[in-house]
Order: C-alpha cells, then sequence, then structure tokens
C-alpha cells in the first residue's frame, strides 16, 4: 500500500509545475482570459509535451500512461489556471479512447494526442420543466471533434457538422459553447467508464484551483495587518483557512483515488468518480469563495487575479452536472438505488 | 501509486480477519458495568494468549513488532467484526508504549507484561477541572519527601479509574519553571488511602468517566517515567503515537454506523427522499475521504517515521462526521428518536462529546494553522 505518487508521477508534477509557471504566470492568464483567447504557440508547446495523449493509448498515437498522470498535469493546470484547449481535448480523448469504435477511434485519437485537433465535451440532461437542458461544452469554439452526452449513451460529430452557440461565460479563462441538439454518431463502448474518467479528470483540475486559492489566501492571511497583527493571527481568519484544507485535502484524495481505481481497479471506479466529482465540485467553489473573504475588499476587484480560479472553480464543478447530481449517484451506489446495499 | 495491499499485508489481513472469525467474543452483556468489564478483561486475555495484544509492542517486550500498515490493517478488521475493546486500551495503546519508550529497564520488567495480559489496568490522569484545553496550565502538585512524593490535586475525564491498578499522572513538581517545564510523569498506584475516585454521570445518563481526588497520595521515586520535570515531552510523544494506526479503526466505526444508518433509512422508507440521499451522500463522501486521507497520512508517516500535525485533520473529521451520523439517524427515527435509553438516542447525545474530546475541534483547526499552514500563533 503506497497512497503517494511514484518518482516518475512525481516528476511530471515537477515538470508541469515548473512549465506552467513560467508560461502562464498570472499576468499572461489575465492577457489571455481578457481578450478571451487561447495560445495557438503555448498549445502547440504543450501538445509538444505530449501533454493532450498522455492518457492515450501508445497505438493510438499517446503515450500510454493512465488517469492518475493525467490528473497530475490537470492539478497543475488548474493550479496555474491556464488559458488552453487542454481539459476538453484531454477529456474527449478519455471518452473516444472508452467507447469509441475503432473507426472512431483511429480518426480521432491520434490528432488529439498531436494536438493537431482539439476536442470538447458536454451533455444534455432534462431540466426541472421536462425539457432537454444542455450543459455549457468545454472548450467548444475550437475544437474539432465533440462528445455529447445524451440519454446514457454518448454520440461523436466533428464540430463542422454542429450547430453551436459560442457562450460568454463568467469564466474566461476556457471557451465555451452550447450545440442546440445531440449529434452525431453513437459510440458503441462503454460510456459510463468514459464519463467517470471525464469526471475524475475535471475534478483534478478543482483540486488544483482549491489548492492555489488556499495558497493565495493563507499568504495574504499571514502578511495583511489590520488592528495592528496579521489577520492570520485571528481565530477567525486561521479556522476559515484550516477549513479550505480540509476541503482541497478531501478533494485531492478523492481525485487520486478515484484516478487511481480508472487504471488499476475500474469496478470501484463509479462510486469513487461520482464523489471525487461531488467534492471537488464543492472545494473548487468553496475554496475559492473562502479564500475571497479572506481578502476582503482587494479580492472583489477586477484588478485582483484570484476572479480568475474563482469564476473557472464554479463553472468547472458543473461541466458534467451539478455537485447535486454527484451526490444523487453515490446515493444510489450507497445502497439507496435498487441493487443490493454494498458492504463496507 | 498503488493502494493494493502487498502480498504479505494481504496475508496479514487473511490471519487476522479468520482468527477474530474463530475467536470473536460476540456481543457485549449490557446494562452491567461490572459484568461488561469483565467480559472485556476475559477478551484481552484470549487476545494476548495468542499474541494479537501489545500489536505494535516490539516483540523483546511481549508485542509483536507491527508495521504500521499491519497495525491499520488490524485496527480495521476490529471495527470490521465489531469486537469489543481489551479491557486495558489505555494501557496497551499508551501506557506500555510510554514506558517502552521512556522507561527504564525495571519498569519494563514491572509494568508491561500484567498490561498485556489485562491484569492490571491503566488509567490516565490527565486533564483537570481547571486545565482542558491548556493542559500544560495543570495544578495537581507533588511534593518530594524522603525517597517519594506527596501528590495532591483533582484529575477529571478519567476513564476506567474505578477498575485500574495505575494512573499515568501528569503532575506539577516546579512551581517555578515554565508551565510546560515543571510537570513530571508519574505511574501512580491507585490502591491507597490518598486517591479517591468518583463517578462522573455525563449528559447521556451514564458514568463512563470518573473524577480522582488525590490527597497526599504516595508515589515512590523508581515511579516517575522519564526524568523529573521532563514529564511534558513524555507525555507528548505518547499522544502523538495513540493515534498511529487508530485513522482506519475510526473510519470503520463510521462506516458500520453507516450501516446502521442506511439500514434505518430503508425500514423507514425514506430511501427515495430526495434530502435524505443528498445528506446520506454527503456522508459517505466525508467518510470515504477520511479513509483515504488516513492512507495517505499512514504512507506520509512510514516515510518519515513520525505521525504529522495533518493527523489533526482525522479527528476533526471523525467529529464532524459522527456527530452529522448520529443526528441524521436520530433524525430519521422521529418521536422514538427522543426516547431514554434507545440506541440511536444514546449514540446521538454521546456524539456531541466527539468535538470536544481527546482534542477540541477548535484547538486542532489551531494545530493545523499554525503547524501545517504556518499561519502566526492565533489568539
Amino acid at each position: 500500500m503506497n497512497f503517494d505518487l511514484n518518482d516518475e508521477q512525481q516528476e511530471i508534477r515537477r515538470t508541469a509545475h515548473e512549465f506552467l509557471a513560467s508560461r502562464f504566470p498570472p499576468s499572461k492568464v489575465r492577457e489571455l482570459a481578457e481578450a478571451r483567447s487561447y495560445d495557438d504557440a503555448l498549445w502547440k508547446e504543450i501538445a509538444e509535451l505530449g501533454w493532450p495523449g498522455i492518457a492515450i493509448d501508445e497505438d493510438d498515437g499517446g503515450q500510454g500512461l493512465g488517469v492518475v498522470e493525467l490528473a497530475v498535469l490537470l492539478e497543475e493546470a488548474g493550479y496555474a489556471c491556464a488559458p488552453s484547449p487542454l481539459l476538453g481535448s484531454a477529456g474527449a480523448a478519455l471518452v473516444i479512447s472508452a467507447a469509441g469504435s475503432n473507426e472512431q477511434r483511429a480518426e480521432w485519437l491520434p490528432k488529439l494526442a498531436s494536438g493537431e485537433a482539439t476536442g470538447s465535451f458536454g451533455g444534455f440532461g432534462q431540466a426541472a420543466n421536462g425539457e432537454a437542458e444542455g450543459t455549457l461544452f468545454c472548450d467548444l469554439p475550437t475544437a474539432d471533434v465533440v462528445v455529447t452526452f445524451h440519454h446514457g449513451g454518448a454520440f461523436l460529430a466533428p464540430a463542422s457538422e454542429l450547430d453551436f452557440e459560442t457562450i460568454e461565460a463568467i469564466d474566461a479563462t476556457r471557451s465555451y459553447g452550447l450545440i442546440t441538439e445531440p449529434t452525431g454518431d453513437p459510440m458503441p463502448g462503454d460510456v459510463d467508464g468514459g464519463r467517470d474518467r471525464l469526471a475524475v479528470a475535471i475534478a483534478a483540475e478543482l483540486t488544483g484551483i482549491a489548492q492555489r486559492t488556499m495558497e493565495m489566501a493563507v499568504e495574504y492571511a499571514r502578511e495583511r495587518q489590520q488592528f495592528g497583527r496579521p489577520i492570520g493571527a485571528y481565530q477567525a481568519v486561521g479556522h476559515r483557512c484550516a477549513a479550505m484544507l480540509l476541503a482541497t485535502e478531501e478533494s485531492r484524495s478523492l481525485s487520486y483515488y478515484a484516478a487511481w481505481t480508472a487504471d488499476a481497479e475500474p469496478e470501484s471506479l463509479p462510486i469513487a468518480a461520482a464523489m471525487a466529482g461531488a467534492r471537488a465540485a464543492d472545494a473548487g467553489w468553496q475554496v475559492p469563495a473562502s479564500a475571497l473573504q479572506v481578502f476582503g475588499g482587494i479580492g472583489f476587484t477586477w484588478e485582483h487575479d484570484l476572479q480568475f480560479w474563482l469564476k473557472r472553480g464554479r463553472v468547472a464543478g458543473r461541466l458534467l452536472g451539478t455537485p447535486r447530481d454527484h451526490r444523487e449517484r453515490v446515493a444510489d451506489l450507497s445502497g439507496l438505488g435498487s441493487g443490493e446495499p454494498v458492504p463496507a | 501509486m498503488d493502494l493494493t495491499l502487498t502480498d504479505s499485508e494481504a496475508a496479514f489481513r487473511d490471519e487476522v480477519r479468520s482468527w477474530l472469525e474463530e475467536n470473536h467474543p460476540g456481543p457485549s452483556p449490557e446494562g452491567d458495568d461490572q459484568a461488561e468489564f469483565g467480559f472485556r478483561r476475559a477478551w484481552q486475555k484470549r487476545m494476548h494468549e495468542a499474541g494479537w495484544a501489545g500489536l505494535s509492542w516490539p516483540e523483546e517486550y511481549g508485542g509483536r513488532g507491527a508495521t504500521l500498515i499491519e497495525q491499520s490493517i488490524f485496527n480495521e478488521e476490529l471495527a470490521r467484526q465489531r469486537v469489543p475493546l481489551p479491557a486495558n486500551v489505555l494501557g496497551l495503546v499508551m501506557g506500555g508504549p510510554v514506558v517502552i519508550a521512556h522507561g527504564n529497564e525495571s519498569q519494563k520488567e514491572r509494568y508491561l507484561e500484567p498490561i498485556l495480559s489485562g491484569d492490571e489496568i491503566w488509567c490516565q490522569g490527565f486533564s483537570e477541572p481547571e486545565s482542558g484545553s491548556d493542559l500544560a496550565s495543570l495544578k495537581t502538585r507533588a511534593v518530594k519527601a524522603n525517597g517519594s512524593w506527596k501528590v495532591t490535586g483533582q484529575k477529571v475525564w478519567t476513564t476506567y479509574a474505578h477498575e485500574a491498578k495505575y494512573c499515568m499522572l501528569l503532575a506539577r513538581t516546579d512551581q517555578d519553571a515554565p508551565k510546560h517545564k515543571g510537570i513530571t510523569y508519574f505511574i501512580l498506584d491507585m490502591d491507597q488511602p490518598g486517591v479517591e475516585v468518583r463517578p462522573l454521570r455525563q449528559l447521556t445518563g451514564e458514568a463512563e468517566f470518573n473524577e480522582i481526588f488525590l490527597e497526599e497520595a504516595e508515589v515512590p521515586d523508581e515511579n516517575i517515567v522519564g526524568e523529573v520535570g521532563a514529564g511534558w515531552q513524555v507525555a507528548i510523544t505518547t499522544l502523538m503515537f495513540e493515534r498511529a494506526g487508530l485513522g482506519a479503526a475510526a473510519v470503520m466505526g463510521l462506516k458500520r454506523t453507516m450501516e446502521d444508518l442506511l439500514a434505518l433509512v430503508r425500514e423507514r422508507g425514506l430511501d427515495g427522499d430526495p434530502v435524505i440521499r443528498q445528506r446520506i451522500a454527503e456522508l459517505q463522501i466525508g467518510i470515504e475521504a477520511m479513509r483515504l486521507g488516513s492512507l495517505r497520512a499512514l504512507t506520509q508517516t512510514m516515510k518519515t517515521g513520525i505521525p504529522g500535525p495533518e493527523g489533526s485533520l482525522s479527528k476533526w473529521q471523525w467529529a464532524d462526521y459522527n456527530q452529522a451520523l448520529t443526528e441524521l439517524g436520530n433524525e430519521v427515527l422521529g418521536p422514538e428518536g427522543m426516547r431514554v435509553g434507545t440506541d440511536w438516542s444514546y449514540r446521538f447525545l454521546r456524539s456531541r462529546a466527539n468535538s470536544i474530546e481527546g482534542g477540541t475541534t477548535e484547538v486542532l483547526k489551531n494545530i493545523i494553522a499554525e503547524r501545517v499552514l504556518g499561519l502566526p500563533r492565533l489568539r
């Protein structure tokens, strides 16, 4: 039993952390967010590092590593708040890998792995009034291929065949769109497995967002003086920071465990992914929101960088359904569904 | 990253599991404290004879020298099979390890075997009425007199004091030293005129704890553990190791409570209630996050050899989740949950102490803020 990254995974983390810190400092995040665009040259660099294909099989042109390695990269991408189509592309590739036909895999995975094509994903559910309701599709405006979840199945379509609308989301560090109806060829494989892996990928990014905003708040609480002492010396602030750590660590534990089950123990993946999805979505919103309270007025200004993580965390936590949806699935899989109770 | 057990870890788990299945003593007798304690003594004896008592103790002192992961597996199996606690739980997890770490050879010779067998029960005299979270402010004092010490003061929240032969006692031996430096760690013989034990009735109605009144109680020099004035360090190392390996058992306890809650929810036909489903799911997620966090902490402790301050997170999680679980159980029961003496009304009331006993949640948050996050000293 060893619940820690191995040496190779630590190395991936170190490399990703340094690369993202140098290419996407907060000033670059702001520049790209205010322009609502990605930097093609930086995407080319990311592609050359092999990130979009890290979890794609070597036979399909990828690096053949696992969901754990992808989670490491995405946690760092969330930490940096890096504007790039990485989540859409790597996410679409996870679903195509699990659920795509041989033709679909052959057509798209090599191009996604090399970064020559980018991907997007999203889904349709049912709103309370009974009408079909689409989620935001991540990285849709720039995507070449789109995965659409609908009624327990998934469809794959070239973006050129879709009617879509670009959405200016509150999160400007990523591009989003809406499609009018589910379109494309059905994906014949393990759609649930693909969707679960995608939920884990998103959870990893949210963990990075929580980690970074916690660090920002703690650093500020150490320095900011009011009433003659650092605000971090007040229990009201210190205990808030402790709660941020707890939320972040819970999110991290659940995300990495779920990533590990995807690679090593797939029978445990469904509930692990639902748990990670729920807790990471909560942490990815609550921790930045709590950080904003620590910052006080300055955190509410446009000038302050916290807003980029805060908004991205809110949107990312709702990409594949709400935390409530994830918890509903947990309840179902915990013995409150139609099936037999799961023994402890 | 590899969360599967190694072959030897899995073999250990199988050995523990099958031994417990064959030797499980059944449920403890209820309603008679004497009978219950006797039952637990007998259970400890059986564990000791099979070599399971003092699992983490070195082999030379009668233990098994188990690794942290083995301790964790063992405690998890105990909780999984709802095995009763051994009678001398404080001697096994605190008294013995302190004597092993800080005691001299004659103390090891004298005290360890009867702790393992359960023949001599130990209790812990740390907290005082005026010294709860600020333990180092304790006032019980020991005065030197001809090769022994006379101890006067009051201790509170002492479990098993009425059954105990010995008490791990912290007392102030130097009134002038800084508060952490003037404390000495004694092994007090409970069987003497200067020691009076009174049961402390708690809001659940039962008396799980005691108060100890000390009036010139005598402790010979040879019953000091470590140096005079070094009692705080001796106590702290014990407290740190007390929790090592216990996380898994705490998680398994929560899982057992969750199983009972799920059964109750189904029995009451509330399994389709959307609010109950959300609350159950939230708790399932919390318990699983605690389980995984404990495994991560265990991995770190095995690498560094020392449990880190992150252990405070588990204690906080455990208190929060157990309180939320028992509140929900109590709520699901409706009017029946308001009746004295039912299982859920007891658990619900008892859990209120979880965020106080063994370190209040507020103190744990202070530790996390200061020692993990590096914030200034909190006030």
